[in-house]
């Protein structure tokens, strides 16, 4: 008979790779880019998976403090997210041409 | 008979949140201009790392954790959309537009 911790410990493995694939999908993303915003969307969703690592780890470890780092990273990334989106507002017109987007002649 | 409910419960908010997790990466690879990969990073994406959020806080048996799980849960639903949405205004203001395969672009007629 399996146990109940041998499920939840396949389980939080199986989680571990899934967003592994994830994680590396993503800096694929980031490093292609085209443009600055796909590069910012990008660095946030990163930082979703990394709260996924972390509330997984916590699943693993069953240290419950975890989930209050997940939190105050879920915290940080909303911020640099609108900090980027700032930036993006104030310069994000200078040298970064891509492929996927148009941009308005000037 | 408690404890498999529960070991069952966690082992399926894992690999649900996991999988949103994998899908909002596929999203944001293979969609073609931003705007649409934001839906997929900020819907998918925020229910994913939700879920796996939860699980930890179900998986850990005390009412305590399982409130600061939900509440970090309900914060991250509630800042997802206010990120898209300032990152989308800002990339069309400064002049990424959307790709040709899109339909109409309502903030461009003004």
């Amino acid at each position: 008979m399996i146990t109940p911790a041998a499920i939840v410990s396949t389980a939080a493995i199986a989680a571990l790779g899934i967003l592994c694939v994830a994680l590396l999908i993503t800096v694929w993303r980031v490093v292609v880019g085209p443009s600055l915003p796909d590069r910012i969307l990008a660095l946030d969703m990163l930082t979703g998976i990394a709260i996924g690592f972390i509330a997984v780890v916590a699943v693993r470890t069953g240290f419950s403090l975890y989930i209050d780092i997940a939190i105050a990273l879920g915290l940080v990334g909303f911020l640099a997210t609108v900090a980027f989106a700032r930036f993006v507002l104030s310069r994000g017109t200078v040298g970064d041409a891509g492929s996927g987007t148009r941009r308005r002649g000037k | 008979m408690l404890d498999y409910a529960l070991a069952v419960v966690t082992a399926v908010l894992l690999l649900a949140g996991a999988f949103f997790a994998l899908v909002a990466a596929i999203g944001i690879v293979r969609l073609p201009d931003l705007y649409t990969r934001m839906h997929a990073a900020s819907k998918a994406g925020t229910v994913g790392s939700g879920l796996l959020l939860l699980a930890a806080g179900l998986y850990s048996g005390e009412l305590a954790v399982l409130a600061r799980a939900l509440a970090g849960f309900l914060f991250f639903i509630l800042t997802a959309p206010v990120s898209a949405h300032l990152l989308a205004r800002a990339s069309h203001i400064s002049g990424h537009f959307p790709a040709d395969i899109s339909v109409r672009d309502d903030m461009r007629m003004r």
